[in-house]
This record gives C-alpha cells, structure tokens and sequence, in this order.
C-alpha cells in the first residue's frame, strides 16, 4: 500500500514546492539562535537600569572596578565551561585555590618561611592545581565516580592542605613581582584583567580550533555516539579536568597578588558564582551547550548586578536576595526555548 | 565474480541469548541485498557483525575475497564499510561538517586543531554528491529529521575518499522515522549509491524492502531461513516466511468493524486552531467510534491530535468531551481529568519511564486515585495493573521486570495500560501507534484497538500507513497545509480506495 501512496506524492507538484521551504527553513536558522542572546540582552537591561538609576555606575572608575573584581571569576570559568560542556562538575575550585594560593605565600619570597623562589612559585602553584585536575580525573574516568562526588572530595583535600601548610601566623607577601600584577595599572586596570583576557582568548580558541574543545560538546551531547566513533572520551575528560586544576591554580596565585598574604580561606566564595554564572550564561549542567563566551557573559550579568545595587545602597542582605532571584530570572528568560518540549510524565 | 562481501556461518551468542545461529549472506556487486524479519529475528545483530561494532562467536566474513577481521566501527570505514544507523549517530550540537567526518581523519584537522573552511568546504562536496545544498556550518539540531539523514549518508559516503574499491552500505531500518514521502527521498538516494556501492538494507516492512531489493533474506530467531530475488517473490509469501503463519485476512480485524451508532458524540473538537501549524480543525467522535487522522509530513495532523490532549497548544477553538468544555488551550492535566489519554509517538521519550518497571509504569498515573487521602492503596492498584497485563496480553517475565526489557509493541501496550487504568476514560488519542513494531505486534494492537472501541471508547489516532488507515478507522479525516481536505465515514459500508485519501493529501 505505501507503494502506491509514495508514487502518487511523488508526481504531485506540491513535494517539489515542498523543497525550498525547507531549505529557507533552515537557512533562516543559522548560528546564531535568539535563545543565545538572551544572556546579552539581560546583560544589557541590567546596564541600563543601573546607568539610569545610579550616577555613579556608569563611570569609567566604576566600571574599572567591575572589571577588577571580574577578572579572577572570568579566568574560572573559561576552564568551567569545558568541564560544564562535557556534561561534567568540579566542586573543587575552592579547595585547589586555597592549596595553590598558600604554596605560592609560603615558596615565594614571604614573612614566614626562607624560600624565594620568585617566578617559580607561581609555577609551583599552577603546577599543584594541574596536579589536583589530574588526579580528578583520573578519579572520575578510570575508577568511574561521578565528577560531583570526586571533586567534593578533593575539595575537601585542598581545603585541608592549605590548613597543614598553614605556618600559624599569616605569610604576607614580600615578593613585589606579584603583588604588582594586581596593584599596577596599565589602561587604567591591573595585570590580572589583562591576563583574564588572555585566558579567556585561548579558552575560544580551544573551544573553536581544537580537537579538544569539539570534543568536548559531543561529549557532554552523547558519549556514547562519541565513544563509538573512536574517539579518546577519558583522554578529553582528563584533560577537562587538568586544565580547569591548572585554571584554578592560576585562581590561586591572582587571589594571593591581589591579597598579598597566604590565606587557606582564599577560595572561598568562588565556587558557587562561577557555576551560576556559567549557567546564567547558557553553559547548562546538562552539558553539550553554551561555552567560554557565554559563561564569561553570565560573570559579567553577576557582577554587574551586585556592583550596581552597591551603588544604589542596597542592604548586603538584601542584595543575595536580589542575586538569587536574577539567577532564576535570568535562567528563566535565557532558556525559555528550552522548557518548550512536552513533559508528560516528568 | 566474487561478492564483496561474504559472511559464512555467523553465530553470535550473548550470556544466555542465541542471537545468530549459522547465518550466511553474500552480497554482490551493486546489489541492493534486502533483510527483513520481525524484531529480534537477528537482523540488526547481523548489521552489527558485519560494521564491526560486534565481533561474532563463530563464523567468517570476507571483503573482496580476502577473509577479514572488522575489529570496530573504524576498521570497517577504513576498509569501505558504512553503517546507516536506525537511530541516528549524529551528535546535533556539532556541527554538519564535524559530523561528517566526526569518525574519519581529515586533512583539515591535523594535530587537533581545525581548518574550518577547509573542513566546510570538504563537507559541502560531500553533500553535493547527494545533490543536497545543506550549510555545511549549522549545527544539526536546526535541521529536520530528513536533512539530517541526508547527513547521516554523507557521513556515511565519505568513506569513499578512504578506500579505493565500491563502498559496502548497511542500513538498519532507515525508513521507520520517515513519513511516506521522505522514505521515497531516501529510495531515490539508494538508488543513486547503488551505482558505486552495494547495499544492505534492513527493515521489517514488506513493501519498502520488496520495492528496493534484488534479493531478500528472511531471517526468523537468529537464522536465516529463505532467499528469495525480488521478483519471484511477494508479500503475502514473506509475510508467511517471517511471522511462520499466513497472514490472517482480518489483519484489522475488520470483522468487528460495524457501523457506529448514530449516538450523543463523546469528543467534539471545533474550530481548532493554532497558527503555522492547523486551521480551524473540527472533528467528533462518537463512543466506539475509530476517527484516524492522516496526511504527508507536515498537514498538521500530528500536532492537531497532541494538541486535542493539551500537549501542544492551541490558540483558539473548542474541545469538548462529554459535553464539557475544555478550551482551547488547556494543558494536558484538564485534558487527563476530563478521560482523554493520549499514547506519544516517542516512546521512550514520553510513552513510558525507562528503568522504572512495568507495574510502577502502568500505575503511575491513576494508581494514586485508588488511595484516599493522598496515600496509596497498592493492593488496590496492582491488581488493576495485573489485570490489564493479562487483559493486554503484555509479554513481560515478571510485573516488576524493566520495562526498557520488553520488546517495542509490549512496552507500547504498557503505555496503553497506563490509561486504561483510569476509570473514567472517555477518550484515547494515539499517535503512530504502531511506529517501529513488527507485523505481529502490529496485529495484537490492532485487536487491543478493536476492542477497546467495541466497549465504548472513543479513538483518535494518527497511523503510520495509508493501509492501516484504511484497515482500521470507522472515519478517516485528511488533513493538507493544516486544513482538514476530505472526510470519509462509515469505512465498513464504503470504503475509499487509497488513491481517493492520497489525492486529498497533495
């Protein structure tokens, strides 16, 4: 029967009137969805509002301390956004910082310990982060825990070593070469916006050029169709989760400059705005969307929100009431595409 | 001449299971080799042997007259085999031209690192082989069903740029998502391949594996039972060979089919509109009553029944049942209180809770009515459930089994099973009821069907097939651009011939 049903649809003019719909169809629905500006746009209104609500906001001094405090949650999330896409978690960030930022105080030159080792510090502190998203990964993909749960742990062992490296009174900083990155200015802002530029143009460029980043989203989209294709899934995931230890690590040694001591507590409060952030910015949990850009996005809708209801006089209280009701909202608004497929059971 | 591909005594065994038992088949020259059997016959076990992403117990295959070993999916590429997969492989967050050459090496992406314009631009020729202008750069989620199975062939064609010989091409039930007119699209293109490749195509429906094969395999339980050549052959005697009984001449259980009591009609759907998709669609159907809706891709068939249910929206119009109002955009829980059900074509995605069990399935929804303040009464509810079971003949080891363990037409009944809980039940839309079953889980439903309209219920449903229309609907509406284009009545006493509902759907 479906004989016959095809060749009469196949002599009807209408199929071939059907065609060209189609590819005006999906031509008109080319790389760049609306779903992926609404971040921007909810960027936009909050700069707007601000800028007519409070004098100050839009100062050039007021946005050089939007950047500032920016620079050091961009840099986490360029390399959150790899683990995000890969339909992963690190909870670890915190843990990492606070391990990385108080062998950087205690290695370089310091009021604690003998050593100065200068750059190599720095160096160290990256290297210990690297060392933290290695063996999270190799955690997470050769003994098959979940990523939530492995990361949670090792949280747990970064917060703990930065207690033992702890010397009892706090290393203050005496090395200038890293207290200046975040004191001098170059264009008005310091040398940590500058190298959270740079961090977040190679996350692009590793997001769009490489085997790595391509991965990633097929990854976090369908492992098992990635798998079968040949492709090295644990050789990506590891990587994932080296880059964002390294990325951490470097977390570590900006909060020690910016701070100039060695503090255990110097990860604190990191984690949760990252990842909000990146999902504000589009990069789901559910993995396989979003990006570098995005997520860097969903850091600037957060600190701008919080810096201008500092500028307004908002009560502290009241501003996390105000953040945490943007999160939805802006996840709202930002993925209401999203919610359009028909759940009848879930 | 030596066939290409040549695979002897294959016999594959899984914990238990005797999937393939000494199954021979050889394939020739730009042949079109047909495989059909019901589900679980072995036929996509075979595919899978063959394209490397199993190995087989016992047995031998050889390519081009050398005995071979296809250790993966990538060794076949590499030696010119390509598997079309039933559910499609493309990852629809990359891009198409990523995707077509996501499991093969490319000059363009060396050490790593992308060449995205020389990528595109090799991509776009691949797809210009299919005649096809698909933008190499769009991710494949912004593409329809049929564009990304031209992809899934350009994918699958690139495999030529590797190997020097004619491709071997393995299609495991290409045509079960596809709407008539699209599984023509896609003969055309097998037609075209089979120019500079052989073919093996799969599939469990009879006409589409007569229309495009030179010779067909039957295969029942893991054994290949019959070869037959195209045209010495026909359906009836396929059918006979695959199922092993002839095919009943009451496929629809016509015989229950009477003229339908010109009574009170149950579901009255008027004026039903939502814009892009269906204009002013009205419909009523009375208890006992089986309306199928039909019409091509795209007539706004599908949509108008999701949206009867709530589970699309609708701008305007009425649906009433019973004589009560729902509105016009009422969300499906209205929809459920006022004794609509509605089985999804998906399945998996909205049928039925994969890794929940059959029993927990098929309580789900009204299980919880039978308790009393907000408690359960699982006694209450099990029975039930066992009794549709039985009722149902739903083929499961065990009540509490997975239900992602029963076969495609059981977990389908058990997603019927899941309304007919309800006690007051007036209404059941189904959608492509029987899409990827065999023909004999096709006749039980069939019978449920039957049944359950001769105790009173109402029936909408949206059917795979013209034949099936035809075979089980009381009244059969067409739909063209969104608009309803004929109404037929009264099936049992004068039944249109096919062509009369085509011409109403172009």
């Amino acid at each position: 029967m479906t004989l016959t049903q095809n060749a009469a649809i196949e002599a009807s003019p209408h199929r071939n009137a059907g065609r060209p719909v189609r590819q005006a169809r999906t031509a008109s629905r080319r790389r760049l969805p609306l779903r992926e500006l609404g971040p921007v746009a909810t960027l936009a209104v909050l700069v707007l509002v601000f800028s007519l609500t409070s004098a100050q906001f839009l100062t050039a001094g007021n946005l050089k301390v939007v950047l500032e405090s920016s620079a050091i949650p961009v840099v986490l999330v360029v390399g959150l956004s790899f683990i995000l896409v890969q339909g992963s978690i690190d909870l670890s960030i915190e843990g990492v910082m606070a391990a990385s930022s108080m062998l950087v105080s205690l290695l370089i030159a310091n009021s604690v310990t003998g050593f100065d080792l200068g750059w190599w510090a720095i160096l160290a502190g990256a290297g210990l982060g690297s060392a933290f998203g290695l063996v999270n990964g190799l955690v997470y993909t050769v003994l098959r825990l979940p990523s939530l749960i492995v990361t949670l742990a090792t949280w747990f062992v970064g917060l703990g070593i930065a207690t033992l490296l702890f010397p009892g009174r706090q290393p203050q900083i005496l090395d200038e070469r890293l207290t200046r990155l975040a004191l001098d200015k170059s264009l008005g802002v310091s040398a940590l916006v500058f190298l959270a530029l740079a961090v977040a143009a190679l996350g692009w460029v590793l997001q769009t050029y490489t085997q790595f980043g391509r991965m990633s989203y097929a990854i976090g989209r369908d492992e098992k169709a990635t798998r079968q294709s040949g492709q090295h899934v644990r050789f990506h995931k590891i990587l994932a989760f080296v880059l964002m230890g390294l990325i951490s690590g470097v977390g570590g040694v900006m909060i020690s400059a910016q701070l100039a001591v060695g503090n255990p507590a110097a990860g604190e409060g990191f984690l949760f705005p990252a990842v909000s952030a990146a999902v504000i910015g589009g990069t789901l949990l559910s993995g396989g969307t979003g990006g570098v850009l995005q997520s860097i996005i969903g850091v600037f809708i957060l600190e701008v929100l919080r810096n201008g209801m500092i500028q307004l006089g908002v009560d502290p209280y009241l501003r996390h009431v105000a953040e945490g009701l943007t999160i939805i909202a802006a996840l709202v608004v930002g993925n209401w595409s999203l919610r359009g497929r028909l759940r009848i059971v879930k | 001449m030596t066939p290409v591909l040549a695979a002897t005594g294959i016999g594959k065994t899984y914990p238990g299971v005797r999937a393939l038992h000494d199954v021979s088949v050889e394939l020739r020259q730009h042949e079109v080799l047909g495989l059909i059997g019901q589900n679980g016959s072995g036929k996509s076990t075979l595919l899978k042997i063959l394209s490397g992403m199993e190995q087989p117990t016992t047995g031998k295959i050889r390519l081009r007259g050398i005995d071979t070993v296809v250790r993966s999916p990538l060794a076949a590429a590499s030696m010119g085999i390509g598997l079309v997969h039933q559910e499609q492989s493309l990852i629809p967050n990359l891009t198409v031209a990523e995707n077509i050459f996501f499991d093969k090496p490319s000059p363009h992406r060396r050490f790593g690192i992308y060449n995205w314009k020389g990528l595109n631009r090799e991509a776009a020729r691949q797809l210009a082989k299919l005649e096809c202008d698909i933008p190499p750069d769009i991710k494949v989620d912004a593409l329809s069903f049929p564009d990304r199975q031209m992809v899934e062939f350009a994918k699958v064609l690139a495999i030529e740029e590797l190997v020097d010989q004619p491709l071997v091409i393995l299609f495991d039930e290409p045509t079960s998502l596809l709407s008539p007119s699209e599984v023509d699209d896609l003969f055309r293109q097998i037609r075209r391949l089979r120019t500079r490749a052989s073919v093996v195509f799969v599939s469990h429906r009879m006409d589409e594996v007569l229309e495009i094969s030179d010779r067909v395999h039957v295969m029942v339980n893991g054994e290949n039972v019959a070869e037959r050549t195209q045209d010495t052959t026909s359906h009836e005697e396929l059918y006979h060979l695959m199922v092993g009984s002839r095919r009943s001449d009451d496929y629809y259980q016509e015989s229950g089919r009477g003229p339908v009591e010109a009574i009170e009609p149950r579901l009255v759907v008027s004026g039903l509109t939502a814009p892009g998709r269906f204009r002013d669609v009205s419909l009523s159907v009375r208890p006992g009553e089986i309306v199928a809706v039909t019409g091509v891709a795209g007539s706004g068939a599908e949509p108008f029944c999701r949206a009867i249910f709530g589970a699309e929206d609708a701008v305007s119009g009425s649906v009433k049942v019973a004589g009560d109002e729902l509105g016009s955009s009422a969300m499906p829980d209205a929809a459920i209180r006022a004794g609509i059900g509605y089985v999804p074509a998906e399945r998996k995605l909205e049928g039925v809770i994969v890794g929940r069990t059959v029993l927990e399935n098929i309580v789900l929804t009204f299980g919880p009515q039978m308790g009393r303040g907000g408690l359960v009464n699982r006694k209450k509810e099990t029975a039930q459930a066992l009794s549709w079971i039985n009722r149902l003949k739903i083929k499961t080891p065990s009540p509490v089994e997975y239900v992602e363990r029963l076969s495609g037409g059981n977990q389908q009944k058990v997603s019927l099973a899941k309304w007919l809980m309800s006690d007051r039940l007036q209404v059941l839309i189904l959608d492509h009821p029987t899409r990827g079953l065999d023909p004999g889980a096709k006749a039980d439903l069939f019978a449920v069907m039957r049944g359950l309209a001769r105790q009173g219920l109402a029936i909408v449903f949206v059917s795979e097939t013209l034949e099936e229309t035809l075979g089980m609907a009381d009244t059969v509406i067409v739909m063209r651009d969104g608009e309803v284009s004929a109404r037929f009545e009264d099936l049992c006493l004068h039944k249109p011939r096919p062509e009369e509902i085509v011409e109403a759907m172009v």
